[in-house]
């Protein structure tokens, strides 16, 4: 426990404990709607989100902060988790779609008569949460392992991960590709057989991606304040001398960019029932790069750093979007060249400076 | 109902119009009738009758009654023009009558009418016309037309609308009556390189007799094998263009990232600055009256433009973050951003229209099935000269030297007095002009907007990777090679997969080889 961290840090994450699973709920579920302190579902929905996109940068951060690699490929992780949650809330529905079929409405359309291969088993909720981490996990396991066997790395990593996320995003998109095409999944019904949109299953999926965070967040704190850590920060640093020091970086690379494809999986399949759709956009190249940003914004090599920075950069596209959607693009590559310019350390950097 | 007094005097003047005319015939009332109260077949008939007269008066009435014009009253058939009724024969004027009904043309015959219109074009004495009539008709092979053809053919002395007539008649004869003649058919047939007589041959190898068959089996395999050619031709050019357009987005990342090191991501974003460039040139040369002649200015006026962002990207973000291309990376994607929205507040998030100058329109046709667009043979040669350009600018120049010089080893260039500071906002702005005129050339293909570039990044970084970095012959190598891959790959297995498979291609081929088809060679150790 002392290892983690002193009393200070375990007060602050007993108290933002706190606000997830007892104040979110109450002000949310028990004080009245139109009561001054009542929490709209809006919030709930919007603080889900946010904390499933600080789950994704706490993974993008283990990967980049610590071992240095930076993948641009870490939205294709997240939507392939989203995708394999998006299948079984697709099969939840039943037949209550458009077209009263057992089929989803789109393969209904494209006139096919049963469900693709791939779709195999996605009715079974424990098969779908398999899905969840394998799809990702073995897919970056794989990836990884011949990519940092040859010693791709830097920004020919970045530049592959991104080819990769491009080219999965082109085969989503296809229609034959059986997940929906342009138009991904949407009008998801229940989940687990409890309705989606009912305040209660929200506030249960916000609780249960509050948890995640959390559980993230310790085990990435366990990891990098383990030996296994510090041997990912001396690669960071110094490759070559932790080669000739006897240890393998290819092992450490691999593993560390495996689990944090796995973290990235189970954020998007916490993402796809709150905010109700999945679809091909989400693997387009720009969004791994907001993913960096985050981190960037927040100061890498840092676990606070990304959980900041994805809340902050995430709250003002909240807000700029609907007060001021024309700038918001600006005010977004304003943070990307005043942050590596003169914020190298985030803003964490920034605090700890005075 | 005509009256008998009406009739007669309606021949008299008819005979006396002829006479004065000089035609030769009359128009066959018998086919006109036919043709205004009859059904389907029997009308079609009527029109290759009509046609076969080859009379001006058939002309006539045939093109009013394509534009609709031609009505009947009890028996009467006239022509109506303005609030005149016109007699087709004698092409006498009088009031339009009371009570008169359509003559209504299915789609059949209206397809027959302009059949029957463009064969009686043949006669015609423009050459321009002929051809355009030879043209209409390939692929028609309605047998009734065939007689005028023959008749045209026997006058015409043009060897391209004789070749073309040829092949149409040939196509009509096909299911004559004499076996010779059809075997004459089938032959001449097997010298076209039509996909039309494909079609017509394979309706005949399964024919009752077997000389026919086997003629025509032989026939459609020399089609067949000119077709073949004719897309592998047209396929290998769809490479070239491809590749081409691959390396003009990547040459400009061949001097920025190749050669400096730097990763821009707002590379692509420079190509869409070129092409706005050519837009609004466009405009104020459309506004000048002198629309032809704006690529002209264009071409410099995006090389400039682009360039100049690209000069002041470099002096004012990205010379602070040299030796650090991971942090590079992302200034650059947020500086493609802010241009992306930048463009978007000044000229509107819809795409604009660039169009092409009518010496770049149209296209050469090669073969009946290949056609090579000008404005793809165009951009060919423009990113053949552009790289020329490039070549001579880096070898020839004191600039070009400088670049080298500093790229390869800044340190000592910068002791024996190179600016280095200087040349590289200059090599930046070099690379960022040829961005730019890439953008350009993009213009001429398609739509021009804020999103251009986006689609380009992940290709031309690709192929610059894929070439090696730092040597701009890899990089010609490998657009082509990539141009080439994604057409062969696109003819089996459509677009988007084929574009797929040379991701995958290029991220395996990456793993296996990370320095790319052309490595330097060096002792490098990291």
């Amino acid at each position: 426990m002392s290892r983690l961290y002193g009393p200070r840090g375990w007060t602050i994450l007993g108290a933002a404990a706190f606000v997830a699973f007892v104040l979110f709920p109450l002000l949310n579920l028990v004080v009245p709607a139109g009561h001054p302190l009542h929490l709209s579902n809006f919030w709930v929905t919007l603080g889900g989100k946010i904390l499933c996109y600080a789950i994704v940068a706490v993974a993008l951060d283990l990967v980049w902060g610590y071992a240095g690699i930076l993948s641009l490929g870490h939205g294709l992780f997240f939507a392939l988790g989203g995708y394999a949650m998006g299948m079984y809330l697709m099969r939840q529905i039943g037949r209550e779609g458009q077209y009263q079929s057992d089929l989803p409405d789109f393969m209904v359309f494209l006139d096919w008569k049963e469900f693709p291969w791939q779709w195999w088993m996605t009715d079974h909720f424990w098969w779908t949460a398999l899905l969840v981490v394998l799809v990702p996990g073995v897919l970056a396991f794989v990836f990884g392992f011949f990519a940092f066997r040859s010693r791709v790395k830097g920004v020919y990593f970045s530049i592959i991960t991104q080819a990769l996320t491009f080219a999965a995003m082109l085969l989503f998109f296809r229609n034959n590709t059986g997940f929906g095409g342009n138009n991904g999944f949407t009008d998801f019904k229940r989940i687990v057989g409890f309705a989606i949109t009912t305040p209660q299953t929200r506030m249960a999926l916000f609780a249960i991606t509050a948890f995640t965070l959390l559980a993230t967040v310790l085990s990435a704190r366990w990891v990098v304040t383990s030996k296994f850590g510090r041997v990912l920060a001396a690669i960071r640093d110094a490759e070559q001398r932790v080669m000739f020091c006897g240890y393998d970086p290819v092992h450490y690379k691999v593993a560390v960019f495996t689990a944090s494809a796995v973290l990235c999986g189970i954020a998007g399949a916490l993402y796809v029932p709150q905010v109700g759709i999945i679809n091909p956009s989400e693997m387009s190249p720009a969004n791994s790069i907001e993913i960096a940003i985050w981190v960037a914004v927040g100061g890498r090599g840092t676990l606070v750093g990304p959980l900041l920075g994805a809340g902050l950069v995430n709250g003002a596209k909240s807000f700029f979007t609907q007060a001021f959607p024309e700038y918001w693009l600006y005010f977004l590559g304003l943070i990307f060249v005043l942050v590596t310019l003169f914020l190298p350390r985030g803003v964490l950097g920034l605090m700890s400076r005075k | 109902m005509f009256s008998g007094g009406r009739r007669a005097a309606a021949a008299i003047v008819a005979a006396a119009l002829f006479i004065a005319s000089g035609a030769a015939r009359a128009l066959d009332r018998d086919a006109v009738e036919k043709l205004a109260f009859g059904e389907g077949d029997e009308r079609i008939a009527a029109i290759a009758a009509l046609v076969a007269e080859g009379d001006a008066k058939a002309v006539e009435l045939l093109k009013a009654f394509a534009a609709g014009d031609v009505q009947t009253s009890g028996k009467r058939v006239f022509i109506v023009r303005g609030e005149k009724a016109v007699d087709p024969f004698t092409g006498v004027e009088s009031a339009l009558p009371a009570e008169r009904d359509d003559v209504v043309a299915n789609n059949r015959l209206r397809a027959a009418i302009g059949d029957a219109l463009a064969v009686l074009n043949l006669l015609s004495p423009e050459k321009s016309a002929r051809l355009a009539a030879a043209k209409a008709l390939a692929g028609v092979n309605d047998a009734a037309m065939y007689p005028l053809i023959e008749k045209a053919l026997a006058k015409e002395s043009d060897a391209e609308i004789r070749a073309l007539l040829e092949m149409t008649a040939a196509g009509m004869q096909l299911n004559a009556d004499s076996p010779d003649a059809r075997l004459a058919a089938i032959r001449l047939l097997g010298r076209s390189s039509n996909p039309n007589s494909k079609t017509l041959l394979l309706g005949l190898a399964s024919d009752a007799d077997p000389d026919i068959r086997r003629e025509a089996r032989m026939s459609l395999e020399a089609v067949e094998k000119r077709l073949a050619w004719g897309e592998w031709l047209g396929l290998a050019f769809a490479g070239v263009s491809l590749g081409s357009i691959l390396l003009l987005a990547a040459l400009g990342l061949a001097i920025t990232y190749g050669l400096m090191g730097v990763i821009n991501m707002a590379h692509g974003e420079l190509i869409m600055i070129g092409a706005y460039s050519a837009y609004v040139v466009q405009n104020l040369f459309r506004a000048w009256g002198i629309f032809d002649w704006y690529l002209v200015a264009a071409v410099p006026a995006s090389f400039i433009a682009a360039g100049l962002v690209g000069m002041a990207l470099e002096r004012s973000v990205i010379r602070w973050l040299y030796g650090r291309p991971l942090e590079t990376l992302l200034a650059t994607w947020g500086l493609s951003l802010i241009l992306i929205q930048a463009v978007r507040t000044v000229f509107g998030a819809q795409n604009v229209q660039v169009e092409n100058p009518a010496f770049m329109s149209g296209g050469i046709q090669v073969l009946s099935n290949v056609v090579l667009p000008w404005s793809r043979i165009y951009i060919v040669l423009f990113a053949v000269a552009v790289l020329a350009a490039m070549w001579l600018l880096l070898a020839k120049t004191r600039l070009g030297l400088f670049i080298r010089g500093v790229t390869q080893n800044r340190a000592m260039a910068s002791c024996v007095g190179v600016p280095t500071g200087r040349v590289d906002a200059w090599a930046f702005g070099l690379g960022s002009g040829i961005a730019g005129l890439a953008g350009c050339a993009l213009s001429q293909l398609g739509n021009v907007g804020p999103d251009l570039g986006q689609g380009y990044i992940v290709d031309s970084f690709l192929v610059v990777v894929f070439g090696g970095v730092g040597q701009l012959a890899g990089t010609v190598y490998a657009a082509l090679v990539l141009g080439f891959a994604n057409k062969l790959l696109e003819s089996w297995s459509g677009a988007v997969l084929a574009k797929i498979a040379v991701l995958v291609f290029i991220i395996i081929f990456i793993q296996r080889r990370p320095q790319g088809l052309f490595a330097l060679r060096g002792r490098v150790a990291d």
